[in-house]
């Protein structure tokens, strides 16, 4: 019942002052956590500009004295050929993708709106394979790869992927929802299922084959994992493991220019972030909607 | 005779050729993504099962039917016991540090209006950004001498602090650039989990005398978020599970072994010392840790109907 003295207090003068605090208190953790999350880009972008002198007196600034950022970035680019990496990235993520949708389109088309022997059986499988990171199957391809002698090829570095399970499971959902009496007129007026699938049902699930796009384009931008396995052809590595040789390489403890090379490699997927900011947290967290 | 058997089939020649037609086209849809489902993902469990009961080295030429003996090995292997306990470890540090850091940032950032966006695009940018790339940024941030957060804590009066070559540190340190990395995924999962609670629940707990911000979030917040907290924590588990390239760039399993993960004992086991037999035992290991969580989430999923 001593709760009851509580409310009377409350005067405009300390209600203002209380929002005032919790304000404060608010913005306070948010700027905390946004100190530790931006810190590593800060410092990249501050370090890959600063010469050798000042990295390695190990003082606090975030300014150079002295700019020396062509300097770093030359020696990084002539040292590892850093844009054909993000070529490389631009290669994978793309051809991935291009199968990806090619295959599960139709597939989860089938799936949604057909009825054919073997339905359900394919869906149970689709659903299992969900559970089934791509470092399982990682041995058995990689022997039958070296068997084949394709190893080291943007083939080998691309074949697990192209079917992605997520993505019929994704547009399978997406198709359900999509009404039968237009598939049914659009039968009568002499459409071929080919032509209804890529005319009129693809066009209408165009918001989640640009999430699944983001989705997969990250991911596979990202992969360490497989191409690590692979790829030993520097020629051909994707961004990540480009990154990974030239760290190894003689590059040891020139910050300048690692932090070059890392600023030259992060940057594509950050910007197109920035630029279509919605796009890039819906697709990366469409795995969430299910 | 003939008027029987048009009565049977009588209205139907059109769309038993409809149906024909759907079978075949079903079919015909489906056979792409069935024929890769079979080669990159059935086939290949199929021959990883069969090489776990084996001697099989890759490139070797001899290979034994040895049943169990790979699996019994990797059970009383204490490299791997202690990758497992490590990964184990790494998974008990990233998921409440990652779930609960995420919801605190959640609640926070949800009920600024002109601010929000500003810190769903910083917190959100460590998920965009190449992680391989990152690490190297974050070694040298952590550098023993050169680094700025040793120079922080030169500055505070600590004694430099070796975080990725000293043993008891190196793992808890991984486990923070983890956190770093998903922080922003796991806040934007909340963040549409809060979206889609009814404002009026708040209007009618002010109603009734329930307006402190804790005791809100206890009443209100809390248990409404309960299917998108499970959620967001089995995701963060099975991710972190996965710990894979931090160890692969920065530690390699050291120092003395104090960072070495299971995936990274699959890969050396698989891909560097080519005792495929083997690696195929500890790959079901993994994927048995996988299943195991999937099926938490699944069970779990299906819960949300009750809430």
């Amino acid at each position: 019942m001593t709760d009851l003295v509580l409310p009377a207090p409350v005067t405009p003068v300390r209600s203002a002052l209380r929002r005032f605090l919790s304000l404060v208190l608010i913005h306070g953790v948010l700027i905390a956590g946004a100190v530790f999350m931006l810190a590593p880009f800060v410092w990249m972008l501050v370090t890959s500009i600063k010469p050798p002198a000042e990295i390695f007196n190990a003082e606090i600034s975030l300014w150079p004295k002295q700019f020396y950022g062509l300097q770093n970035y030359g020696f990084a680019m002539e040292k590892a050929p850093l844009l054909r990496f993000a070529l490389n990235g631009v290669i994978l993520c793309g051809g991935i993708l291009i199968v990806q949708l090619l295959v599960a389109i139709p597939c989860a088309y089938a799936l949604a709106k057909l009825s054919f022997p073997g339905r359900n059986a394919l869906f149970v499988l689709v659903l299992l394979g969900l559970c089934i990171p791509v470092q399982v199957p990682a041995m058995p391809l990689y022997i039958a790869l070296a068997q084949l002698g394709l190893l080291n090829t943007y083939f080998a570095m691309m074949v697990p992927f192209f079917l992605s399970v997520f993505a019929i499971f994704l547009f399978r959902q997406f198709f359900r929802s999509f009404p039968d009496d237009i598939i049914n007129a659009a039968r009568l007026d002499g459409m071929s299922e080919f032509e209804i699938v890529w005319r009129i049902v693809t066009p209408s699930a165009w918001p989640a084959i640009a999430a699944f796009s983001v989705f997969s384009a990250v991911a596979h931008w990202n992969d360490l994992y497989w191409p690590l396995i692979v790829i030993s052809d520097a020629r051909l590595a994707p961004p990540p493991l480009g990154m990974m040789f030239f760290a190894d390489a003689e590059t040891g403890s020139n910050y300048g220019a690692l932090t070059a090379a890392a600023t030259i490699l992060t940057a594509p997927l950050v910007i197109a972030f920035l630029v279509a900011r919605r796009r890039f947290i819906d697709g990366i967290t469409v795995t969430g909607v299910k | 005779m003939t008027l029987a058997l048009a009565s049977a089939s009588g209205p139907a020649p059109a769309a038993r050729r409809r149906l024909r037609i759907e079978r075949v086209t079903g079919l015909g849809f489906a056979l792409p993504a069935f024929v890769l489902l079979l080669l990159t993902i059935l086939l290949p469990l199929a021959v990883l099962l069969w090489l776990s009961f084996t001697n099989y080295e890759f490139g070797g030429v001899d290979m034994d039917w040895v049943g169990l003996a790979n699996f019994r090995k990797a059970l009383a292997d204490p490299i791997i016991r202690r990758s497992l306990v490590n990964t184990l470890l790494y998974v008990a540090i990233v998921v409440p540090g990652g779930v609960l850091g995420a919801l605190l940032i959640a609640v926070l950032v949800h009920r600024r209006k002109r601010t929000r966006s500003v810190y769903e695009v910083i917190y959100f940018l460590p998920v965009t950004s190449t992680l391989i790339a990152m690490a190297t940024v974050w070694q040298f941030l952590l550098h023993p001498s050169l680094g700025p957060v040793n120079g922080v804590l030169k500055w505070l009066g600590l004694g430099p602090v070796a975080f990725l070559s000293e043993p008891s540190t190196a793992l808890a340190t991984l486990a923070v650039i983890g956190i770093w990395q998903l922080l922003g995924f796991n806040m934007i999962l909340f963040l549409a989990g809060l979206t889609a609670i009814p404002r009026d629940l708040y209007e009618a707990a002010d109603i009734d005398g329930c307006s402190g911000g804790i005791d809100r979030f206890l009443t209100i917040t809390w248990p409404l978020l309960g299917p998108t907290t499970m959620f967001v924590l089995v995701t963060t588990m099975i991710t972190a599970f996965k710990i894979f390239d931090t160890v692969a760039v920065m530690t390699r399993g050291g120092p003395v072994g104090s960072t070495e993960v299971l995936l990274y004992n699959v890969y050396l086991e698989g891909f560097q010392y080519f005792h495929t037999g083997y690696a195929a035992a500890l790959t079901f290991i993994f994927l048995a840790f996988i299943l195991v969580f999937s099926a938490v989430q699944t069970f779990a999923l299906d819960k949300k109907v009750h809430y």
